[in-house]
């Protein structure tokens, strides 16, 4: 085990910050260089959003902020002061699961899943958008989520078939 | 059993509820008190040894708890053992941390411990290493003259090295009618999980460790763990209940797993250690190789000789091989065959199995030399196939326990309109798009291995079922339990399949397209044994109309036992345990491969895949606008999740062929593009129809339920029918992977 | 047995967040030794950060300034673009979609959706080059090190630059938003502690040159305040092509906006601007010059091209881009006949 001195200090103290995920108020103090991303993971244990690289090159961490999807990797928690947050884990009306998340499930469109949650809040940010039309459009405006297993096809025929039932808001 | 047959369903995902709603848990989300976050420092130099370690800034940063390096490593007596776990190739297994000497770039040397995440990433800024560098080869193709044929080891069995030369191939090569030689380069791949590799060791005192690991193997991790550090098997458990995909990654234990029980152990805390994007290029890798292919024929198209000559890379420590060289002579018969396979070693960790492991390497090959066969035969590369079409495996000189093949090669020419294919080059166009149609031969094994299933019927006539396998996104779960529900005569919702833990019965790590046969022929033996366990404890009872009733005069159906000869005559299985004082009834089996049965007999999956491109005849952007794969691989238990694994592989295909690629740079010995922004894997856009038919093939011999794996098959026959595809839009082979459209215009 | 060296050392990197309400305010907070760092959407800027490229002592958040938010006509016609506005919605502002179509196309071709839902205009502006070694804190890099070298040069280049390249640095600015933004003659409206002022946006990126660590003409402590574009908009005739090594969400290795001003099919005037290919995006006043008074023909966009790629040089692996910008430049000049040919991600037209 290490000898350590009385050590100084980093020169930066945590700060408070309130904001609503889930329809819950959450107020928490948190150091500055804190991602948003482990900020839910770490800090408020709310896993579902997945780190998988930690650059904004992957899609995974795909969060809802005020209504639009971002990426959560690439916020700091302090700049979400007073956001309103939705995470995957605030998709599904208590039991009842979102139209996206059953069609998910209908058309296979996850094999390790680990991606999903990614894909399904980027996947209802496209919708609230509404500027994708065709399947091509969907599928341009899907590209900022990968998938690694190879279940685009599947996503894709989910979201088409949410937008296309308009099964949702 | 059961008249409804739940095997052959397209059943959904019976985790998908977890994985939509973000309740799934990975390897780095259980929490722990007190938990520590360990951050890994890599080496920034490929070859040398570390001369000096300065932590003094780092230790000053609160909420640092510890740095670990090989200086002040816990001394393990294992380091004194020449320890290797399941998949280990022949030669010295990576040791992290264990001296000062850097074998390659990216290689682990210290581990920052800290109270939280940005903290120990913070350290591993403000530690300081002194290096003496040495110099270093990391370029395959600058090193062909170092050449050497792999050493043999433990591994060999599964991966046997080419066999002999047969005939006089140099002869007949020289003097065939119609001949083809050409070379093929394949780059660096990295496995590349969305899921980050990441460890959560729970330290429980007395000796005791919970293990949260991203593997694909519970057990393989266990006994590595316990074997390191000296601890009984029992008291080392390793949980891996959802992975975030692996694709050959998590066959062997990796470092992160290694670095977080160590200090756990030394800190007697909880220690969670994750890799970033970049450290995921530090394992494990699909090595880059370049082949060597020469192929002739009479001028009918039928085959007199194939030659086949692999160089791969390997690490200075570890002999990797896959089977490459042989392949085209199970497919194809030929009188003279020559197959070589060459290990270069390089200053790189040692490459690993990645989907389709040495079978997308050579089938892109062959069948791109197929192709370039049938142009100068003038000869339709369907026709080709046909031709020269085997029901046999000419290499062993066996039959297939079943080979549906001709009828895949049909069904997708069909669905797929082959028919409607020019054949000149370049001919077919739609606006400013060539158009071009290739097609291509799939084949991989179907292997088996041992594995212990416990089945029990619990106090409320449900099945449980035990086993370590994982479920790295396959479907395994879904599957397990089509196949356990029908032996019963279950209903899905009644059978509850437990896996992902080392504590449960036996399995081998899930890869080699191998689970659904292992785990599931363990489970229909435990099936065989638990209802004959059944019927007798029924029989025992009270006025039983089951007394001294054989097992098979049995029928199981919607949770009660019913005679045969009287189907109105049942019991429920919960009246059997109720009889049985509520103490389940179980038993626990070994599946095995028939292995002396099969002995005479060649094992394999077959596919075919046509594939449309469009290149862009000005810009030679290239799109897989469409493609059909036809797979026959014995019985396909559930369709729904099996497609998924033949469309993701299709997938993988076009990556392969079009996008993924480490590059390599010479001088530094690094990877430059170590993140998921430069090695690029494709995205939705990149993603035109794709079909997926399973062709039907029944296969009694292969075991218990006549399975055979759709894991990897699905990849195989991509690359070159892609490839050939661009070459009859374009004119233009490439045979260097991936394709990058600056070449095509 | 070759030289021993120490670990680059990296700076701090933890940093001070304050929020700043206003303009007055966020320049007052920031520290005069140059370590203060303001901060909106924060992609690159936290990208670079967790890569130890950048080490900021202070981070100023002015997504709060309500002076940056806006998108606005101004009198004279030209459309004011707020620094704050979030790229996206600056690609789907009505005026923008209807007078500025070039300047949609090219942002939505850039990044991926949640991206351009966070990244700003102003940001846009100052994003940093892709360039794998700039990227690694471990190699050398002109850009990162001033006098420390270029391994770019000599090594694995493919995105690299073929035009305005120095023997100090290779790279290229990677915006798909600015390259619109230079072919509409934009000017980039700026505040700082010496008071405002407007640069043309051909003058606001720099070349390499000697100096390869800056990007841009911003003085130290200057905040972006909004990006000013002229009101002849191309919007009858224009078109953005991308060229990646993925059909999106990839960095482009050769793009090209074209906007045109036609008689019939003869062009009154031409913008052509390449991404991709320099360290700022690319313009070639002799070649629009060129254009001028010409039918708008393959032959002409050739013509051009020529022009515009007549000092373009290549290092190895991008020796490709000289032929695909031509190539290209070609193609897009056809699409901006017939805008409607454009497809999703700024693809090459069916």
């Amino acid at each position: 085990m290490l000898t350590k001195n009385q050590a100084p200090k980093r020169g930066v103290d945590s700060q408070s910050i309130c904001f609503t995920i889930n329809g819950r108020r959450e107020s928490i103090s948190i150091e500055p260089w804190v991602s948003l991303l482990d900020c839910l993971r770490d800090h408020l244990n709310l896993t579902g959003s997945k780190k998988g690289c930690d650059h904004g090159q992957c899609g995974a961490c795909t969060i809802i902020c005020d209504g639009k999807r971002i990426l959560s990797c690439l916020s700091l928690a302090v700049m979400k002061d007073g956001a309103e947050i939705t995470t995957i884990e605030g998709i599904a009306k208590g039991d009842e699961l979102h139209p996206l998340q059953q069609a998910f499930i209908d058309h296979d469109a996850f094999q390790c899943g680990y991606c999903t949650p990614g894909q399904i809040c980027s996947a209802i940010g496209l919708l609230k958008e509404g500027k994708a039309n065709s399947r091509t459009e969907v599928k341009e405006m899907m590209s900022g989520n990968l998938c690694r297993c190879g279940a685009n096809v599947g996503i894709i025929d989910a979201i088409m078939q949410v937008k296309d039932g308009g099964g949702h808001e | 059993m059961g008249i409804d047959k739940i095997v052959g369903k397209p059943i959904s995902r019976l985790e998908g509820r977890e994985k939509v709603t973000g309740m799934a848990k990975y390897a780095a989300e259980y929490q722990a008190d007190n938990l520590l976050h360990g951050y890994v420092v890599s080496s920034p130099i490929t070859k040398g040894r570390i001369i000096d370690i300065d932590i003094t800034k780092v230790i000053d940063i609160p909420g640092v708890v510890e740095v670990i390096s090989h200086k002040n490593r816990p001394k393990l007596a294992w380091f004194d053992l020449q320890y290797t776990d399941m998949d280990a190739p022949p030669g010295t297994v990576f040791k992290p941390l264990y001296d000062e000497n850097i074998l390659y770039n990216g290689q682990p040397i210290a581990l920052i411990i800290a109270k939280d995440f940005e903290t120990a990433r913070y350290g591993s800024t403000q530690i300081i290493f002194k290096f003496e560098e040495q110099d270093f080869q990391t370029v395959l193709k600058d090193n062909l003259t170092r050449a050497r044929p792999a050493k043999k080891g433990f591994a060999t069995a599964l991966k046997p090295p080419p066999p002999p030369p047969t005939g006089d191939f140099e002869n007949a090569f020289e003097n065939a009618a119609i001949k083809v030689e050409s070379e093929f380069q394949h780059g660096t791949e990295h496995h590349n999980p969305i899921e980050l590799f990441a460890t959560t060791t729970i330290f429980e005192g007395n000796g005791k460790l919970t293990i949260y690991d991203k593997t694909q193997g519970t057990i393989n991790n266990q006994l590595f763990v316990a074997n390191l550090f000296g601890l009984r098997y029992k008291d080392v458990r390793v949980l891996a209940p959802f992975v975030g995909g692996a694709f050959g990654s998590g066959l062997r234990p990796q470092y992160q797993l290694f670095l977080c029980v160590m200090a756990a152990l030394h800190l007697k805390r909880n220690v969670r250690v994750v890799l970033d994007r970049k450290q995921m290029f530090s394992f494990s890798h699909r090595p880059p190789a370049i082949q060597k292919l020469r192929f002739a024929s009479d001028i009918n198209g039928r085959i007199t000789a194939l030659g086949h000559e692999v160089f791969a890379e390997t690490s200075n420590f570890e002999d990797y091989t896959e089977p490459t060289a042989s392949w085209s002579h199970r497919l194809y018969a030929a009188p003279n065959t020559l197959f070589e396979h060459h290990l270069i070693p390089l200053d790189v960790y040692t490459p690993m199995d990645m989907r389709a492991p040495g079978g997308s390497t050579a089938l892109h090959a062959i069948e791109c030399t197929m192709d370039e066969l049938s142009y100068k035969l003038k000869i339709d590369p369907l026709d080709l196939r046909l031709i020269n079409y085997s029901d046999m495996d000419p290499s062993a000189e066996k039959p297939y326990t079943s080979k549906a093949l001709r009828a895949c090669y049909l069904e997708a020419a069909e669905k797929f309109g082959w028919d409607k294919r020019s054949p000149e080059p370049g001919s077919m166009a739609r606006g400013n798009k060539l158009v071009g149609y290739g097609m291509a031969t799939g084949i991989w094994d179907a292997f088996q291995f041992p594995a212990r299933v416990e089945a029990m019927i619990s106090a409320d006539g449900k099945l449980i079922l035990n086993n370590a396998t994982t479920d790295i996104g396959t479907g395994t779960l879904t599957i397990m339990t089509q196949i356990a529900a029908d032996e019963l005569g279950l209903n899905i919702a009644d059978v509850d399949f437990r896996y992902g833990d080392s504590k449960k019965p036996f399995s081998m790590f899930q890869g080699g397209s191998a689970t659904t046969s292992s785990t599931g022929v363990a489970i229909v033996i435990a099936a065989r044994a638990l209802r004959k366990k059944l019927v007798r404890k029924a029989g025992e009872m009270k006025d039983s109309p089951f007394k001294n009733v054989a097992a098979e005069q049995v029928v199981f159906k919607g949770g009660n036992l019913l005679l045969k000869e009287d189907m109105k005559t049942f019991i429920s299985l919960k009246e059997i345990i109720a009889f049985n004082a509520g103490r389940p009834i179980k038993t626990t089996n070994m599946g095995k491969p028939h292995v002396l049965k099969l002995r005479k007999y060649s094992l394999a999956t077959h596919s075919a895949s046509f594939v449309e491109v469009e290149v862009d005849k000005d810009l030679g952007v290239v799109t897989v606008t469409r493609a059909v794969t036809a797979v026959a691989a014995g019985k396909i238990i559930n369709p729904k999740t099996a497609r998924s694994q033949i469309l993701g592989s299709m997938i993988w295909g076009i990556s392969k062929t079009l996008h993924e690629e480490t590059i390599m740079d010479a001088r530094l010995g690094k990877y430059i593009n170590a993140n998921l922004g430069e090695y690029h894997i494709p995205v939705h856009a990149d993603i035109g129809e794709l079909e997926v038919i399973f062709t039907e093939e029944k296969d009694d011999l292969i075991n218990e339920i006549g399975t055979k794996g759709v894991g990897e098959i699905g990849l195989v026959a991509m690359p070159a029918a892609i490839s050939n595809a661009i070459y009859h839009a374009t004119g233009k082979r490439i045979n260097k992977l991936p394709i990058h459209f600056d070449e095509l215009f | 047995m070759r030289s021993c060296r120490l670990r680059m050392e990296a700076a701090m990197n933890s940093f001070e967040y304050k929020q700043a309400k206003d303009i007055p305010e966020a320049l007052s907070l920031a520290r005069a030794d140059g370590t203060t760092t303001f901060v909106a959407g924060g992609t690159n800027l936290l990208d670079l950060w967790k890569y130890n490229i950048t080490n900021p002592s202070q981070l100023i958040d002015i997504n709060h300034l309500t002076e940056l938010s806006e998108i606005r006509l101004l009198e004279d016609g030209v459309l004011m673009i707020g620094a704050g506005v979030r790229n996206a919605e600056t690609a789907y502002h009505p005026i923008v979609e209807q007078n500025y179509p070039l300047l949609s196309r090219a942002i939505l071709a850039g990044a991926s959706p949640q991206i351009r839902n966070m990244a700003t205009n102003g940001g846009n502006l100052l994003q940093r080059t892709r360039c794998y070694y700039f990227y690694d804190h471990e190699v050398p890099c002109n850009k990162r090190i001033p006098g420390s070298g270029c391994p770019a040069m000599s090594g694995y280049n493919r995105m690299h630059a073929i035009l305005g390249t120095s023997e100090h640095c290779i790279a290229v600015f990677p915006s798909d938003m600015c390259v619109a933004l230079a072919a509409l003659d934009a000017v980039v409206n700026v505040t700082g502690p010496e008071g405002n002022r407007s640069i043309a946006f051909a003058d606001f990126h720099r070349l390499p040159g000697d100096t390869p660590h800056l990007d841009n003409n911003l003085k130290e402590g200057e905040l972006i305040t909004a990006i000013k574009v002229p009101e002849k908009g191309f919007a009858t005739n224009y078109a953005y092509l991308k060229l990646r090594d993925r059909h999106s969400y990839a960095f482009a290795l050769v793009s090209v906006a074209t906007g045109l001003a036609l008689d019939g099919n003869r062009i009154l005037e031409a913008r052509i601007a390449l991404g991709g290919v320099a360290h700022k995006p690319w313009r070639s006043l002799s070649a629009e010059a060129f254009l001028k008074g010409r039918e708008a023909n393959a032959e002409n966009f050739a013509g051009a091209a020529d022009l515009i790629l007549k000092e373009a040089k290549g290092f190895g692996h991008n020796d490709f881009k000289i032929k695909l910008a031509k190539k290209a430049i070609i193609r897009n000049g056809l699409m901006a006949l017939k805008p409607e040919s454009q497809l999703p991600g700024a693809q090459p037209s069916a």
